[in-house]
């Protein structure tokens, strides 16, 4: 696949804390538009690619790329150099990214509608009333019209998950990242906010990379599952594909046990 | 013996008196919010060229006495009255100890909504404007309350540069009337009249904002 079809790619990407590694050398191709879900069991390293994509931390060796060019690192003063990026570089990148979190991180001083406009006036520039007008669209999208001046705190968390969905979708990011976004919720509401999932991925055709327990939703939204352990990539394959006869032993485990 | 008559008579001048101590406080603790914060926020976010010497002279202040910076300023910064200077100088002291307050609330602000920030790539200017900062005020209201009643218990301290607040003027009517008793006795009433109700409010948002 020539580079600029790749929304992303981990080149050799290794992570580590102290001495203990999470990502040992991972290479991970995802295409644009692609969905792709990452399963396996906690402290694999799933969580932490969203992290290292979202800049919340950074990588300790290797170079993760966006669109062909590189992200995490940028060119140094040598030639066909790269150095560790700066601030400034991945601010003007990361903007094509947005995050959905497992605990929601709304900003809970502010309004629902003031959580979904603050990032497009204050980021992208918009007027307040385009971005109020957006905000109303995408909180319509997500079933919260009647909640715009409603406080995060006032709602049940499938709500709030909710309102998290449509402030990362009002960046209009091209790569969606949810991390384990209903490992938060009462089971009972967990179902309204992969609904509303379902729906995003059938209308837009923005890259999805997931973390989730959830294999229905998986199964569902993804064109690829990644099977990971100690991380790194055990298995990978269609969505039906790996769920329904996984090849590795490590995977079919791991399957029975969320099953 | 309590004289009836010189107690009234040194009422008017008490209450003016007060009203110098209400307004000094009042300006002296507009200037501890505003320095505190940039205190604060130097030592949080800037340079370290910056932060290390704000740091030291923060310390230093808070660690001597009120009543030595009072005369020390008095004797070494010329060309400004005493209210103005009191004022400063009492300002200057405190904004020492919100600083530590502001830090408290800064840190107070779960790493979350900072990374939802960088999630939504909100510049950092409006990552301190529009979420850390009025997250973190709203977590300290109750000791800065706290500091602003124990702050207006401190101003009598200006007396000593002249400022002419109420400790002052119940000290100049009882040598004048030989009337010390009922002078400080109604100072000591009006300080009490005045913090006492304030302290039950900062206690009542205090419990209003802990659920």
């Amino acid at each position: 696949m020539p580079t600029e079809d790749l929304a992303i790619r981990f080149d050799r990407v290794t992570k580590r804390y102290g001495d203990q590694t999470v990502l040992d050398g991972l290479d991970l191709e995802v295409a644009r538009g692609e969905r792709v879900t990452l399963i396996g069991p906690s402290g694999s390293g799933k969580t932490t690619i969203l992290r290292l994509l979202m800049t919340l931390e950074r990588v300790t060796d290797g170079v993760i790329h966006l669109a062909g060019q590189p992200f995490s690192h940028m060119p140094g003063r040598a030639a066909g150099k790269l150095v560790p990026a700066s601030e400034r570089h991945l601010a003007a990148r990361r903007r094509r990214i947005g995050m959905v979190f497992q605990q929601f991180n709304l900003f809970p001083h502010m309004s629902v509608l003031e959580n979904v406009v603050e990032a497009p006036v204050h980021v992208l520039g918009e007027s307040r009333e385009e971005a109020g007008r957006r905000a109303r669209e995408l909180l319509d999208l997500v079933g919260l019209a009647d909640k715009v001046d409603a406080r995060p705190t006032r709602l049940s968390g499938g709500q709030q998950q909710r309102v998290a969905i449509a402030r990362a979708l009002a960046m209009r990011p091209e790569i969606l990242l949810l991390d384990e976004v209903t490992s938060a919720l009462d089971p009972e509401l967990v179902a309204e906010v992969l609904d509303v999932l379902r729906d995003v991925a059938r209308r837009t055709d923005i890259t999805l990379l997931c973390v989730t327990h959830e294999m229905g939703f998986a199964r569902d939204v993804s064109d690829r599952i990644l099977m990971f352990d100690r991380g790194r990539i055990v298995e990978s394959g269609p969505a039906a594909e790996l769920l329904d006869s996984p090849v590795e032993e490590r995977t079919r485990a791991f399957l029975g046990s969320v099953r | 013996m309590w004289d009836g008559e010189a107690a009234w008579a040194a009422l008017p001048v008490v209450l003016e008196g007060f009203g110098v101590t209400l307004v000094a406080t009042v300006l002296a603790f507009a200037v501890a919010m505003v320095l505190g914060l940039a205190l604060a926020l130097v030592q949080r976010a800037g340079p370290r060229w910056l932060a290390l010497p704000v740091r030291g002279a923060a310390g230093f202040v808070r660690s001597t006495p009120l009543l030595v910076q009072l005369f020390a300023a008095w004797v070494l910064v010329p060309g400004l009255d005493a209210p103005t200077l009191g004022v400063l100088v009492l300002g200057v002291h405190y904004a020492t100890y919100l600083s530590e307050v502001y830090r408290t609330g800064i840190e107070s602000v779960p790493r979350a909504q900072w990374e939802a920030c960088t999630a939504l790539s909100l510049p950092r200017r409006r990552v301190w404007r529009a979420v850390v900062l009025p997250q973190a005020v709203r977590n300290v209201l109750p000791p800065l309350g706290n500091y602003a009643v124990s702050m207006f218990k401190e101003t009598p301290l200006l007396s000593v540069i002249t400022v002419q607040e109420m400790v002052h003027e119940a000290n100049t009517f009882g040598s004048t009337h030989f009337a010390y008793l009922e002078s400080f006795t109604l100072a000591a009433a009006v300080f009490l009249l005045a913090s006492w109700p304030t302290s039950v409010l900062i206690r009542r948002l205090e419990a209003r904002l802990a659920h």
